[in-house]
C-alpha cells in the first residue's frame, strides 16, 4: 500500500535506511515540513464577534505573519501586569499566504485564558502570538503531495477549526479529492462556520457533511441526540477499503474513542492524525 | 489534568530548536516503537511537561522551564530521525 507514496527524493529513503523504520505511508505521504517558520508576532484584533453560545471568532492581522498550512496552530500568551504569562494553543481556522487570520475560541469554564479570549477582547486589541505551529496535523492539495487517497475528517466540538481550515483550503483549490467531514456538535447552535460549511458543501471540490448532535437535534431530525457511536461512525466516514487518510481533532475522550474505533474498523493506524485539546 | 498530545510541544519546542520537531520520528527505550513526537501522549502541569510513549507509555522526554533557561530531557528516545532539507 505504501509503495506509490514513498517519497520521490533519496534523502528521504536513505534516512530510512539509517534508522529502520516500518513502513509509514502517512508520513511518506507529507513534504518535509515545508511550512513556515514558527516566530513571535503581536497580532491586531480586527473582528471578534460569537460564533456559538460558548465560541467567539477572531480575526487578527498580524504584519510579519508568514502564512500557514490548513491544520496548523498558533500559541496566544496573555501576561498580566505582574508578569505573570498563560500560554494556550489554538487551531488555525484560514490558510494560505494572507496576513490576516482567524481563530475561533471556545470557552473552557475554569480557562484562565479563553474566557479573556472569548469574553473581554475587542477590535483593536493586540494580542502575542507564536506561530504557525505544527507541521504534523496539516493538509496540502493533492497537486502538492501527488496523494490520490481520499480524507475523512472527523471532528468533536471545537475540534472542527482546523479540519474547517481544511477543508476550506481542499474548495480554494478546487481539489478534486473527495472529502468527507464527519461534526459531532452539541446542538444545532453550536455547530461553527455553519454558513461556511454549506458552502463549502455547495463548492466545486466534492466534500460531503455529516452532522451529529449529541444534546438537541434540529426539528425532525432523524435521528434522536446522543454521543457518536461506533456502528454510527462506520456508516458516516469513508470504508477502510478505500484507504482514506483520516483526520481526528477534538477533545482527547473524543480522539481516543474515535481513534480505536477507527483502528477496529479496519483503518490503518499510521493514516490516522489526530490533534487532542485535553478536556471536556 | 487530561493529557493533550505531540502536537502542543510545537511551540514550546519551536524556542529552543531551529526545525519542528514534532514531525521528527523518535525511537522508544522501552518498546523500540518509532513514532513522530506530534504522537506521544502530552501530560503538563505547573511543574513542567512529560511526554510518553503512545504505544508503551514509558517517558519519552521532559520540558522543565524557569524564567532564563530550560531544561529538556530525551531519558526515553534511543534515536531521532530528522528529515533534512
Amino acid at each position: 500500500m505504501s509503495d506509490r507514496l514513498t517519497p520521490a527524493t533519496d534523502a528521504a529513503a536513505t534516512a530510512e535506511a539509517a534508522v529502520p523504520v516500518v513502513a509509514d505511508s502517512s508520513t511518506a505521504a507529507l513534504p518535509r515540513s515545508e511550512t513556515p517558520r514558527a516566530g513571535w508576532h503581536v497580532g491586531t484584533v480586527v473582528a471578534a464577534r460569537r460564533e456559538t453560545p460558548n465560541a467567539t471568532r477572531l480575526e487578527l492581522d498580524v504584519d510579519d505573519w508568514p502564512g500557514n498550512a490548513a491544520g496548523q496552530h498558533l500559541d496566544v500568551r496573555l501576561t498580566a501586569p505582574d508578569g505573570y504569562s498563560a500560554t494556550r494553543s489554538y487551531s488555525i481556522a484560514s490558510s494560505g499566504p494572507s496576513s490576516r487570520i482567524v481563530l475561533a475560541v471556545d470557552k473552557l469554564p475554569d480557562g484562565e485564558v479563553s474566557p479573556f479570549l472569548v469574553e473581554e477582547v475587542r477590535a483593536g486589541d493586540q494580542l502575542e502570538l507564536h506561530g504557525p505551529l505544527g507541521a504534523y496535523f496539516v493538509w496540502r492539495p493533492a497537486v502538492e503531495t501527488g496523494s490520490p487517497r481520499p480524507v475523512q475528517l472527523i471532528a468533536g466540538g471545537s475540534g472542527v477549526v482546523p479540519l474547517f481550515a481544511i477543508a476550506t483550503a481542499h474548495a480554494d483549490a478546487a481539489d478534486p479529492t473527495p472529502f468527507r467531514l464527519l461534526y459531532s456538535a452539541r446542538t444545532p447552535a453550536d455547530v461553527y462556520f455553519a454558513d461556511e460549511l454549506r458552502g463549502l458543501v455547495a463548492a466545486s471540490a466534492p466534500l460531503r457533511l455529516d452532522l451529529v448532535y449529541t444534546r438537541r437535534t434540529p426539528d425532525g431530525w432523524p435521528v434522536p441526540a446522543a454521543r457518536i457511536t461506533r456502528e454510527a461512525l462506520e456508516a458516516a466516514v469513508i470504508p477502510a477499503a478505500h484507504e482514506p487518510l483520516v483526520y481526528v481533532c477534538g477533545s482527547t475522550g473524543f480522539v481516543e474513542r474515535v481513534a480505536d474505533w477507527l483502528v477496529e474498523l479496519g483503518h490503518d493506524p499510521r493514516s490516522i492524525r489526530t490533534e487532542r485539546y485535553g478536556g471536556t | 489534568m487530561q493529557h493533550v498530545d505531540g502536537n502542543a510541544l510545537a511551540g514550546p519546542l519551536a524556542d529552543y530548536f531551529s526545525f519542528d520537531v514534532t514531525m521528527a520520528r523518535a525511537r522508544c527505550l522501552g518498546c523500540g516503537s518509532i513514532s513522530e513526537l506530534a504522537r506521544a501522549m502530552v501530560y503538563r502541569s505547573g511543574a513542567g511537561t512529560v511526554v510518553r510513549c503512545a504505544t508503551c507509555d514509558a517517558v519519552l522526554a521532559t520540558l522543565v522551564e524557569s524564567d532564563d533557561r530550560a531544561w529538556i530531557g530525551f531519558s526515553g528516545v534511543s534515536a531521532v530521525e530528522v528529515r533534512r532539507g
